[in-house]
């Protein structure tokens, strides 16, 4: 490397500069950090309902490492949807990193909007189309009969069948096939490349701490391969409580509705 | 003659250690500002990837619109007219220095967008069109390609940010001029509208 004075006075400036930048633009107060996999501030949900929901979701992140996350608020205050959930997703990095398979799904009560960003990873399984149909025919009509919770467990389930490939919607989507097709590529590049990087790998797979060098599809989808995953990567040991994004991005993907 | 010798190949020996700290200080910053450059570029074909998939919508979205609402003629030649504008385009990165033709590209496309909004806006006199199952998952892809270019626009004007700022800052600015790299071009929010045109009603 090179060690200018110039350029090392120029290199720092720079940086700060940057941090500067990156600073201010994160340091957003009214874009809330998540720590939970289900957060209430409207308070429309009881306890019971949040833990049920959050053991849900905890359960199926375990299960594919797939993160859905949702976010209730009361009120938007004048900002729009797609810019809040979409600082909200890059804020918390929701979803795995690389794998990009993260799902916000957003509720603005006051403001009667609902929104559900899917992650770069689970555009394929759950395109714009399918959310767009979760929100209007699952979530929506619970809603406008002030069932919160139902509204929202019955979208979780929907989402969830969506990015296994069971979800139908009303059309003839071809999603489940696309799923499908993109998995067995992905399942041959990794063979490939496994092939590649020798016996080395194997001994890394084996290990428990390893967690997140899995790719995603390993005993993950289908139910094959059994536990790799050890529960307690997430924080406290005692349950499900404790949620952080996986470092997941997202493209702006996804749907809105109200009710 | 010996200590001659010494002071000379001193003298020498740090003229040429200084030359090669130079030309490994100027490689350094060439090479930051290709990188820069090459992010730049990265972030343009994202931007018309999306830009790419709107108009691939096109076709879909007036074939069901003109199902139920075939002689609303005015839209949908102004929506051809517009596609046609925008597929003649120059898009290469050269257009990223150029004032004029990247305010041309974001013209066309701004137009684009709004003869779309219009062609979707026909469903609201035709109850049946409107409440079509195709017609609204097509307003839903639609919707979601106007959020993920609104996304990418900003995501290359955040690029575009870092690469300006490393052009202009001292000492980069003396040598950025010298080796062809010219500040680039941001995209400009449409005036009433912070973000992708709300197509729904």
């Amino acid at each position: 490397m090179d060690f200018s004075p110039i350029k090392r006075i120029t290199l720092l400036l720079f940086l700060l500069l940057c941090y500067e930048i990156s600073f201010s633009q994160q340091n957003d107060n009214s874009i809330p950090t998540i720590n939970q996999r289900v957060t209430d501030g409207s308070g429309s949900l009881s306890s019971d309902e949040i833990n049920s929901l959050n053991k849900l979701l905890f359960d199926f992140e375990q299960e594919t490492s797939n993160q859905i996350v949702v976010l209730m608020i009361q009120s938007l205050d004048g900002m729009s949807l797609e810019d809040f959930t979409l600082r909200v997703c890059e804020k918390n990095k929701i979803g795995k990193k690389g794998r990009d398979n993260g799902v916000l799904l957003t509720i603005a009560k006051d403001d009667r909007k609902i929104r559900i960003d899917a992650g770069y990873g689970l555009e394929g399984a759950l395109p714009d189309a399918i959310s767009d149909q979760i929100i209007r025919k699952i979530i929506a009509p619970r809603f406008r009969q002030g069932d919160y919770y139902n509204g929202i467990k019955d979208g979780i389930e929907a989402i969830i069948l969506a990015t296994k490939g069971e979800f139908k919607g009303e059309t003839k989507r071809n999603s489940k096939n696309v799923y499908s097709l993109g998995t067995i590529i992905i399942i041959l590049l990794f063979m490939f490349l496994g092939g590649i990087m020798g016996g080395g790998r194997r001994r890394y797979i084996g290990s428990r701490g390893a967690f997140s060098s899995f790719p995603w599809w390993w005993g993950g989808f289908g139910g094959g391969g059994g536990g790799g995953f050890s529960s307690g990567s997430f924080g406290s040991g005692g349950g499900f409580g404790g949620f952080s994004g996986g470092g997941g991005s997202f493209g702006g993907g996804g749907a809105s509705g109200s009710w | 003659m010996k200590k001659n010798t010494i002071i000379l190949l001193s003298v020498l020996g740090g003229i040429i250690l200084l030359g090669l700290m130079l030309f490994g200080w100027v490689t350094g910053m060439y090479n930051s500002l290709v990188k820069s450059d090459e992010g730049v570029n990265q972030a343009w074909a994202q931007v018309q990837n999306q830009y790419q998939r709107r108009v691939d919508l096109i076709p879909n979205l007036v074939e069901i619109v003109k199902g139920y609402a075939a002689h609303e003629k005015e839209v949908f030649e102004k929506v051809a007219e517009a596609r046609a504008s925008v597929g003649k385009l120059q898009v290469t990165p050269e257009i990223l220095n150029n004032p004029q033709l990247f305010q041309k590209f974001q013209e066309a496309q701004s137009s684009m967008g709004s003869w779309l909004s219009r062609l979707m806006a026909v469903a609201e006199n035709y109850p049946q069109l409107k409440a079509n199952e195709n017609f609204l998952q097509l307003q839903a892809q639609l919707e979601g390609t106007e959020n993920r270019i609104a996304v990418e626009r900003k995501r290359f004007n955040e690029v575009v940010q870092e690469y300006n700022i490393r052009v202009r800052t001292f000492p980069t600015s003396i040598f950025a001029g010298m080796f062809g790299f010219g500040q680039k071009q941001y995209f400009q929010s449409e005036p009433g509208a912070e973000k992708a045109p709300k197509i729904k009603f």
